[in-house]
């Protein structure tokens, strides 16, 4: 007999992330893939959040006070944007062109 | 081509008169250059270095430069931002606009660098006699953005 699937089974979505200007030098990279479990509907926060977790430059930085920036795929995005494996996810500092 | 994003200087004349090219429905022509400032804050600046985001930056220029066709009635528009190593009194960018009439080309010429300094994806990293720094983003150019 056929079992269902294992729902308690995470499902893990890969997302690129770019780290620009100001916060590439922070973080001292230009960027990483991450892996996200999909089970929660990740977000543009979820990504926040993990990368909050990893204390130092990254809870200075990504602290709930600070001015930070996304895009999502070339677009602006919110921190409620989702996000979908493969997706392209830039975190910034406020822009300063012109 | 509407948009670009390059290290090179521009030439002011040359640009706006291929605008120009062709269209004696033209009646009006607004442009804005930014340049290179060599005092900030009150701090002496020996240059800057512009970075950008490659692929989304031309992207959001477009999309502005489409959005200020939608709202306002003009013939055409052009953006030109430089990126990499400038030196005060460099230029670093230039918005031009086209229409039968002053008024639109002014309010579009406004609309897209207010946009341009809100979405776009450049920063500014100043040098400093004794350093550097990165340009701080300044809330007016949030409430200039908010006014359209």
């Amino acid at each position: 007999m056929a079992r269902m699937p294992d729902t308690s089974l995470s499902i893990r979505i890969s997302v690129r992330v770019i780290y620009l200007a100001r916060l590439r030098e922070a973080f001292g990279s230009t960027g990483e893939t991450l892996a996200l479990d999909d089970n929660n509907a990740p977000t543009v926060e979820s990504i926040v959040r993990a990368l909050r977790d990893r204390g130092g430059a990254w809870a200075h930085e990504l602290a709930p006070d600070r001015a930070v920036r996304f895009a999502v795929n070339h677009r602006l995005a919110r921190r409620t944007q989702a996000v979908a494996d493969g997706d392209e996810v830039a975190i910034f500092p406020p822009v300063t062109g012109g | 081509m509407t948009v670009r994003v390059q290290t090179a200087d521009f030439d002011i004349g040359a640009e706006i008169a291929r605008l120009r090219e062709g269209h004696r429905s033209v009646g009006a022509i607004a442009s804005f250059i930014g340049t290179v400032r060599d005092v900030n804050d009150a701090s002496t600046i020996t240059g800057l270095t512009l970075e950008h985001y490659p692929g989304m930056t031309e992207a959001a220029l477009e999309e502005i430069v489409a959005e200020a066709r939608r709202r306002f009635d003009i013939r055409d528009a052009l953006v030109i931002h430089r990126v990499g190593a400038l030196a005060p009194g460099d230029q670093i960018v230039l918005v031009a606009v086209t229409s039968a009439h002053r008024g639109m080309a002014f309010d579009a010429c406004e609309f897209i660098m207010d946009a341009l300094k809100t979405r776009a994806p450049f920063w500014k990293k100043e040098r400093l006699p004794d350093g550097e720094r990165w340009v701080e983003a300044r809330a007016s150019d949030d409430e200039a953005a908010r006014r359209w």
